[in-house]
């Protein structure tokens, strides 16, 4: 591999690492402050692709379709866990993952039931269609780009909200003892209302972005899920640093394996988290 | 009283025509034949839904045409969705035949379940028509005088556009496909006739069915530069692989080429990004002759959406069907007459009329199409009368 | 919580099982011989989730493991012999088990959970993507296994009658197993540490090596549900290992109830009938379906076998 080909996969794996990250941040927040297991995590992206490919068709813009569909998906993501979570706080994991899966199985029929079970895709704005030659033969589109540069944003303002301000302060307190910051004064209920809405829409919004460039088709969720829940196990429960740096691994690990051994692609990730569970049984940032 | 005469001779007339009919049936010494039991086994639900809903609408087009009766018989139709998962073929093949005892099993979309249905077919010696799948095997090493086929082996497209992408004088060809049957046998196919015309497949590059991040591959394609290449994809993978292919700006530098699925049905969500990709399918939407325009015009007026290369074959398979019973009178027992009437029929497809092969794969047209606007429009005949070799196959 | 079986109503509904293929109908010979394989699935996992407190979402793969196993040593052109394949699938899924539970059962819960399922999933990927098993296309197998003593057939799995009782025996006798394992120290040692792992680590038992014993034979036992299936399907693929035959097979467990052995086997005949009912109504039977397990949660946390403990015992 000549080194121009090498940095370009590099990209090509930092980009997809990216996304994951945006994806599975919202489910380790969500296993770690509120200690749910939630498997239907991946029709939250399938929902927001879709959402991204109707209301798009509807507001006739790609970004009034993020701005409604982001909405949206807060006000879905409070009516879940008000309806249905809620009441799972106190219940085994076993519970929890039956119940989400549940879900899965209503939110891809009530899917085929909306919009049908074609392959759709969604019109990218304009100004970002475009492409920036790298090669003389290979360029790079700019919306894969600025997908990355909304991942880096967002990673960095939850960086900033976790560590700096008191909404973070109150999360983490819920993160490492939940009884305890229910002593002091703090609205874990409320805190948890709103923590699982900002997963769901963190979720929803990884489907909208990726929505232009993978296209919306059934089952996108479920290939999502597996994946967000080995940067979850790799990074360490409720760690959103974690979570960065095992998508990022997993981003570049995946890439390369695609291209130096294709046959065993697939299960490089795999390995990759096997071997860190080996080392780090709790993750890399995750307490044992 | 001219209208009440009227309506009394057109009573009349009927009531002769419906004796004269009860007594063509008689020589099945019943007054009533019984109702002639179809088992469509299609995808309802799953990626391959729509598939299944073009093919199950193009046979019940074909069988509405006959007045839904074959040689007098009454179609009567039972369901299973297949779910295009091989693991529940046996027992949703066996559903049909051995609860519903159906005289003919018709599917499927996926090529797993369409081998699992083969099997069942085999063990029980159901007849059995195949409206799409394309698995080599089934007309090669596993072909049985009671499978037939209306649709193509993955080898068939493949093999025409390699001997096409090889006339058009491109030297070497990267592949890439779904790494699973039909990827494998269609880019086997390309590979054979590319090769056999002085081309060279310098990479074949593969991911798991049905992976979609394409990105590093077409990094790897920039660094190979390649004359051309051949991909095999369908449905969703299709429409995310060429407009990844035109955002990479390989498609300004190398041409693509492809079996037809890859810009069949998909033409409005590729949009821009398919202009001018030129493929190889033995049908085209636009096909020009007659047949296909009264063929689209029914099909347009009975269910109010534009048929598609599936819908064509679904309804090849009810005519397939329909001349092997009106050969043997709807009288089903006689199996062997009934075969043979299959095997030397010539079915007056939308596609243009084709025979099948000695081992119940259609020899037919593969037509040279490239994507203008929203259609495929052909621009000519890449093999005339294509038959697969069906290696393996002993009939 | 009360643990022995309803021995009586067990016996009747043995007997009522044999009889059925008395009256003739194949096809739902045939399904209700694939319902019995799926029970022997649901109860090896009972013994992790229900008996050990072990929770995995990555149970399909030692039954795949298992089913890929008889069809990769299967001759192409005679059948197999089945007293080296059972084995030999049995095995291999239980080493397998044996190898992934030493790394997951160092972790505990969520973790648990998923790292099941991301295992799982390494196993599916190991037949989907490398040339081991005919990748997604999956292999088919050409003939049934064979059963001989002394040259003489004693059953052929390829008879669908053969293969009920085949079934309804394999059934009954990991029950009688699992039922006898749960009587036996070890077993009372499994509810220890599902009650409380702590006290039972204070209490100087070995509390890894027991579940790995419970991990190891859950799967080896899981392994018999798959060489089962892959006999009755005549095909394996990667689908076998997929999550949704794990959730699937979870769901069988807690719908027939959590920790009772016989309400692996009713939920696994109430899954069957659940699906096989939605599904003649209409194409999205997952919709029905997915309602009744958010129900089932949300209003019968016990299950089906706690409905009759329910009746006799109202809520106080």
């Amino acid at each position: 591999m000549d080194p121009v080909t090498f940095l370009i996969q590099s990209l090509n794996g930092l980009q997809y690492g990216l996304l994951l990250f945006l994806v599975a941040s919202g489910l380790t927040l969500v296993f770690g402050i509120m200690g749910v297991v939630n498997l239907a995590h991946g029709s939250f992206y399938m929902i927001g692709a879709y959402l991204a490919f109707s209301l798009s068709a509807l507001t006739g813009s790609f970004f009034g379709a993020v701005a409604l569909g982001i909405v949206l998906s807060v006000v879905f993501g409070l009516l879940l866990e008000w309806a249905l979570f809620s009441r799972l706080y106190h219940r085994d994991h076993l519970d929890q993952v039956l119940l989400t899966y549940g879900l899965i199985l209503i939110f891809e029929e009530l899917r085929s039931l909306a919009v049908g079970d074609d392959v759709h895709s969604v019109a990218m704005p304009d100004f970002l269609s475009a492409s920036i030659p790298l090669t003389d033969t290979l360029s790079y589109p700019v919306y894969r780009l600025f997908m990355s540069g909304i991942c880096i944003v967002l990673a960095m303002s939850m960086y900033v909200v976790i560590q700096r301000t008191r909404l973070g302060m109150r999360i983490r307190a819920g993160t490492s003892n939940r009884e305890m910051a229910q002593g002091l004064g703090i609205d874990i209920r409320l805190l948890f209302r709103f923590v699982f809405a900002f997963g769901v829409a963190l979720a929803a919004l990884g489907g909208m972005l990726a929505a232009p460039v993978s296209s919306v088709f059934p089952g996108m969720g479920s290939q999502v899920l597996i994946l967000c829940f080995v940067v979850v196990v790799i990074g360490g429960i409720g760690s959103v640093w974690g979570a960065l740096l095992a998508a990022l691994l997993i981003g570049f690990t995946d890439t390369f394996g695609k291209v130096l051994f294709p046959d065993y692609a697939g299960l490089s990730v795999y390995v990759l988290m096997a071997a860190i569970l080996l080392w780090r049984p709790a993750g890399l940032f995750g307490r044992a | 009283m001219r209208d009440s005469q009227a309506t009394v001779r057109t009573l009349l007339t009927r009531a002769a025509a419906a004796t004269l009919l009860a007594l063509a049936a008689i020589p099945g010494a019943h007054a009533q034949q019984p109702k002639l039991k179809v088992g469509l086994m299609l995808p309802a639900t799953g990626t391959f839904a729509t598939v299944g809903t073009a093919i199950s609408n193009g046979f019940r087009l074909a069988v509405a045409e006959q007045g839904g009766k074959f040689a007098g018989r009454e179609i009567e139709f039972f369901t299973v969705d297949d779910e295009s998962d091989p693991a529940k073929a046996p027992e949703n093949a066996n559903k049909l035949v051995k609860r519903d005892q159906v005289d003919v099993l018709v599917g499927t979309v996926h090529s797993g379940v369409a081998m699992g249905m083969a099997k069942v077919a085999r063990d029980n010696n159901t007849l059995l028509i195949i409206p799409n799948a394309g698995a080599d095997e089934i007309t090669g090493p596993l072909c049985a005088p009671n499978i037939f086929r209306t649709s193509f082996t993955n080898w068939q497209p493949g093999y025409a556009t390699g001997k096409m992408v090889a006339e058009r004088k491109h030297r070497t060809v990267v592949t890439l496909a779904w790494k699973y049957a039909a990827g494998e046998q269609s880019v086997a196919g390309f590979k054979e006739a590319f090769e056999a015309g002085g081309g060279k497949v310098i990479k074949e590059l593969t991911l798991p069915f049905p992976n979609v991040e394409f990105q590093p591959f077409l990094t790897e394609i920039a660094a190979l530069k390649p004359d051309a290449v051949y991909v095999f994809f369908s449905g969703g993978g299709a429409v995310k692989f060429v407009k990844d292919y035109a955002a990479a700006g390989l498609k300004a530098s190398i041409p693509l080429y492809a079996a037809g699925f890859l810009t069949d049905g998909t033409l409005e969500a590729q949009g821009d990004a398919a202009q001018g990709i030129m493929t190889v399918l033995h049908y085209a939407d636009a096909l020009d002759n007659p047949r296909n325009r009264t063929f689209r015009a029914a099909y347009n007026k009975a269910y109010k959406m534009d048929p598609d290369v599936f819908a064509v074959q679904g309804y090849d398979a009810a005519q397939l069907l329909d001349a092997g019973v009106t050969a043997v009178r709807g009288d089903m027992s006689r199996r062997a007459d009934l075969v043979k009437a299959m095997e030397t029929a010539r079915i007056d497809s939308p596609r243009g009329p084709f025979v099948l092969s000695k081992a119940h794969n259609p020899v037919q047209d593969m037509y040279v199409r490239r994507v203008e606007g929203t259609d495929n429009k052909v621009i000519g005949i890449a093999i005339k009368g294509l038959a697969d070799p069906a290696r393996g196959c002993r009939l | 919580m009360k643990h022995s079986p309803p021995w009586l109503l067990l016996g009747l509904a043995a007997l009522a099982l044999a009889a059925f293929p008395l009256l003739g109908q194949a096809f739902y010979v045939e399904l209700l011989a694939k319902v019995m394989i799926f029970a022997i699935f649901a109860m090896s996992l009972q013994l992790l989730a229900g008996v050990a407190g072990l929770v995995s979402l990555g149970h399909a793969a030692w039954f795949g493991i298992a089913a890929y196993t008889l069809v990769l040593m299967a001759p192409k052109y005679h059948p197999a012999n089945l007293w080296i394949t059972l084995p030999a699938a049995v095995l291999a899924a239980a080493a397998a088990a044996f190898v992934v539970g030493l790394l997951v059962l160092r972790t505990r819960g969520i973790y648990f959970i998923m790292v099941t399922l991301a295992f799982a999933q390494m196993f599916y990927f190991v037949f989907h993507d490398t040339g081991l098993g005919g990748g997604s296309d999956g292999v088919y197998l050409n003939f049934k296994p064979e059963a001989r003593i002394a040259g003489h057939l004693l059953f052929d799995l390829g008879n669908s009658t053969h293969f009920f009782y085949v079934s309804l025996g394999a059934m009954a006798a990991v029950f009688l197993l699992l039922a006898a394992i749960r009587r036996s120290p070890f077993g009372h040692a499994l509810d220890g540490m599902r009650a409380n792992e702590q006290r039972m680590r204070a209490l100087g038992f070995p509390v890894m090596r027991y579940q790995l014993a419970a991990f190891t034979l859950a799967g080896g036992l899981a392994g018999l549900a798959g060489y089962l299936a892959a006999c009755q399907f005549g095909f394996v693929n990667p689908e076998l290992l997929a999550w949704h035959e794990s959730g699937n097979v979870l769901l069988m467990v807690i719908l027939g109830g959590l920790g009772q052995l016989h309400g692996a086997i009713l939920g696994a005949f109430a899954f069957a009938l659940l699906q096989e009912g939605f599904a003649s109504v209409t194409r999205h039977w997952q919709l029905p379906m997915g309602v009744v397990i958010v129900a089932l949660v949300l209003f019968l946390p016990g299950g089906l076998a706690s409905i009759a403990a329910r009746l006799r015992r109202p809520r106080s």
